[in-house]
């Protein structure tokens, strides 16, 4: 059933990458009858090589070609997203927000803020609710659709009771989308507990093993993993006409293209188009605006344990089906611009709690010793554990530059990513901190440890769109400003990052871009 | 290997972790709790000392130093194909084998120290180079241990039993009923 594509077959449309972005678009455009090749850097595993250990997942998984990080991210590991079919979806957790209406309109609803790019977004909120509806059936998202939420896990059960005991409301098990019955022929959720080492039987929603499958399907796709894309040809027209991959083996190859769409997430999407440059494009492909690689966001993180009163076992169940919505407006008496959810997330386990807890936060004991053992590691099995996600601000200073000489195993030069918090971002994150312990102190907690953000997993905004070409570099149909037939298919062209985790809106962009594109192609305006 | 065998029933009956040195490795036996450690590259003090090292990073009462050889076992198995390893770990101890008073520096193996003078100098060498390969070796190979992991309430890989669905995913009893 799945289809080859000739490499000189100039009537397709290539995907790069197969995750949240790719593997949606793909799909959606061979269901639509649109012949798509797929590239992929990584591996395709199937969910026989899903284990519950964090370790070996982390090595099967993960993205590490080397990378830089400078200002507040790891210097080693920047980022943590995935190398693999499907892309980080294997890897994710499963929480899918919508975008508040006010959040896609930044700009205006918090005015000029210092140091911020801060923009609305070029699209109307009333539009996106038909393709976050249409996101939320396909990935099975539970609190919508009729879908009933998941059982809440004892991780969550801690959070809920202080959470009202301290004056919340909102707080449920989430809008996850993770089967919480079964569905699209994939089984309910047995409340296993690694998520973020990937689904062993496939209850949460990743691309590795529906969008993608269901494209194959249709006889109009194919997928070629293992193969890692070095650059977009263009022609003297400045449109797009090809892409450069190298294959497993090593061979270099161009596939022809009508359209091409990239979804790398947002270090190698920009990455891609650095590399593409050219004498017509001297500073990259797409970059007339100056904007490509620049206001890379992560959202505001930050993690709080607290050692409860009796046992918790945080690792049982679903990891994050919990959450606490309630200081997720826009409040300018809290004295900062835009909001944050809690989210439920346990410890990846004894040895990183134990590594984790003492080399990230303030308030350990140290980082060994009596007293950290005692404290610390011997109360494991008391610990409760959330995520603080909130909107961060997008600057210009922080994003993803080319490395003058250091070069990775493709001779593509590393990428350098650069962010430091806005002042906003910590002022939020210090009252996440605050509301986070007393939750759990309302609970019994006597001690809790604040830990500064993890490794980036939801990165943003290299690519933003923007009504004004000057301000960005795609539409709002991720189409970029100024070549016609390249496109931004995922995180990359949020114009800000608002305080939801970004993958539904992901998910519903490529929707929209899917139904866009495939109309300009019938009209062949492109 | 039977050369090992025949090096542990040597020692047997001594009462403490002792050491046997046996040309460029070395083994640890300790007979009262019925394990012993034969290393291939580690030399006998370094050994020692970087097991007594790592009980003092992460010190349980409840766990006996079969535990901790096993981080011991780990570096020798990574010295093998990583000839500065045994460099760093060799002079990490040395390191550690200085007592230094205001006055005076002088000599006292690390492994034979007391072990309040054990701990001033971890104190002293935190956060360098070689203090950190054992920590992190230490947090791999003590809590990355399933076996350990267990005794602090961590249950491992799931998905072979049905998940916790049925095994107490919300068991919680003791919080009040809001
Ligand atoms: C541990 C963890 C938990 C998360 N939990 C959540 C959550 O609960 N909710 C949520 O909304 N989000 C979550 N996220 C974030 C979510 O995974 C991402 O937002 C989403 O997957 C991004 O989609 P994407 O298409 O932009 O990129 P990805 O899904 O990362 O896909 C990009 C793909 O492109 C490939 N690629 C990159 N460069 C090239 C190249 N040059 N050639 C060929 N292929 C290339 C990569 O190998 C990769 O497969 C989580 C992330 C992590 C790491
Ligand atoms: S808890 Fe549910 S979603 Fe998470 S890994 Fe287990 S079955 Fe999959």
């Amino acid at each position: 059933m799945t289809k080859k594509f000739d490499l000189n077959d100039d009537s397709v449309v290539v995907v790069i990458g197969s995750g949240a972005g790719g593997g949606t678009l793909g799909n959606e455009l061979s269901q639509k009858g649109i012949n798509v090749v797929c590239l992929e850097a990584g591996k395709k595993l199937s969910l026989d090589d899903i284990e519950n250990d964090w370790g070996a997942m982390f090595g099967k998984l993960s993205w590490v070609d080397k990378r830089q990080g400078t200002g507040d991210l790891l210097a080693g590991l920047p980022l943590w997203v995935c190398k693999t079919v499907g892309g980080t979806t294997v890897h994710w957790a499963g929480a899918s927000l919508r975008f508040k209406d006010h959040e896609f309109r930044a700009r205006s609803k918090y005015g000029e803020i210092e140091g911020a790019n801060l923009l609305d977004w070029p699209i109307d909120p009333n539009e996106m609710e038909r393709f976050y509806s249409m996101a939320e059936d396909k990935m099975g998202t539970t609190g919508t659709h009729g879908i009933p939420r998941l059982p809440g896990n004892n991780n969550f059960q801690v959070m809920e009771y202080g959470a009202k005991a301290i004056g919340y409301n909102d707080v449920h098990t989430g809008n996850m989308s993770i089967n919480s019955q079964p569905r699209d022929g994939r089984p309910g959720c047995h409340q296993i507990g690694f998520c973020m080492a990937g689904c062993a039987i496939g209850a949460k929603w990743s691309t590795l093993y529906t969008e993608i499958p269901k494209a194959e399907a249709t006889g109009r796709f194919e997928l070629r993993s293992e193969s890692m894309v070095l650059k977009i040809n263009h022609n003297k027209e400045g449109k797009a006409t090809g892409v450069v991959y190298v294959d497993a083996d090593g061979n270099t190859h161009e596939q022809k293209a009508r359209v091409v769409a990239i979804a790398g997430n947002s270090v190698e999407t920009p990455r891609i188009l650095l590399n593409s440059e050219s004498n017509m494009f001297s500073d990259g492909m797409a970059n007339s605006s100056g904007q490509v690689g620049k206001n890379f966001m992560r959202h505001m993180t930050g993690t709080v344990y607290g050692t409860m009163p009796g046992a918790v076992h945080f690792d049982r169940g679903t990891q994050m089906a919990g959450i606490v919505m309630d200081e997720s407006g826009h409040d300018d008496s809290r004295g900062f611009a835009g909001g944050y959810y809690m989210q439920t997330l346990p410890g990846f386990g004894l040895s990183a709690i134990a590594g984790n807890i003492g080399n990230m936060s303030v308030d350990s004991p140290g980082k060994w010793g009596r007293n950290y053992t005692r404290e610390v590691v011997e109360n494991y099995k008391n610990m409760a554990g959330m995520w603080l996600v909130g909107e961060d601000m997008p600057q210009e200073k922080n994003g993803v530059t080319l490395h003058s000489s250091e070069k990775d195993q493709y001779g593509l030069p590393i990428p350098v990513v650069h962010f430091e918090d806005h002042p906003n971002d910590v002022v939020m994150r210090n009252h996440a901190f605050k509301a986070g312990s007393a939750v759990y102190q309302a609970g019994g907690s006597k001690k809790q440890y604040q830990l500064p953000p993890f490794p980036s997993t939801h990165n943003l905004g290299t690519c933003r769109m923007s009504a004004d070409a000057r301000d960005g570099v795609c539409s709002s149909t991720g189409a970029t400003h100024d070549i016609s037939n390249l496109f931004i298919s995922d995180g990359s062209s949020f114009t800000t990052g608002a305080a939801a985790n970004p993958t539904l809106t992901i998910v519903a962009l490529a929707i929209r871009q899917a139904e866009n594109m495939s109309k300009l192609l019938s009209q062949n305006s492109i | 290997m039977s050369n090992n065998v025949s090096r542990r029933t040597f020692i047997q009956g001594s009462a403490t972790a002792g050491v046997v040195v046996s040309g460029a490795g070395a083994i640890l036996a300790n007979t009262e709790e019925a394990w012993a450690l034969s290393t291939e590259v580690l030399s006998g003090d370094t050994a020692l000392s970087i097991l007594i090292m790592a009980r003092t990073l992460y010190p349980h009462d409840f766990l006996g130093d079969q535990y901790y050889a096993e981080v011991v076992a780990n570096l020798d198995e990574q010295a093998k194909t990583d000839s500065s390893l045994v460099d760093k770990l060799d002079n990490g101890v040395k390191e550690l084998s200085k007592v230094i008073e205001s006055d005076r520096t002088y000599n006292v193996p690390f492994k034979d120290q007391s072990s309040g003078l054990q701990l001033q100098n971890l104190k002293r060498i935190d956060g360098s180079d070689f203090f950190e390969t054992v920590r992190g070796a230490t947090l791999a190979g003590l809590y990355g241990n399933p076996r350990v992991a267990a005794l602090f309430g961590w249950e491992g890989s799931s998905v072979e039993h049905g998940g916790y669905i049925n095994r107490g995913f919300n068991d919680i009893g003791w919080l009040p009923k809001s």
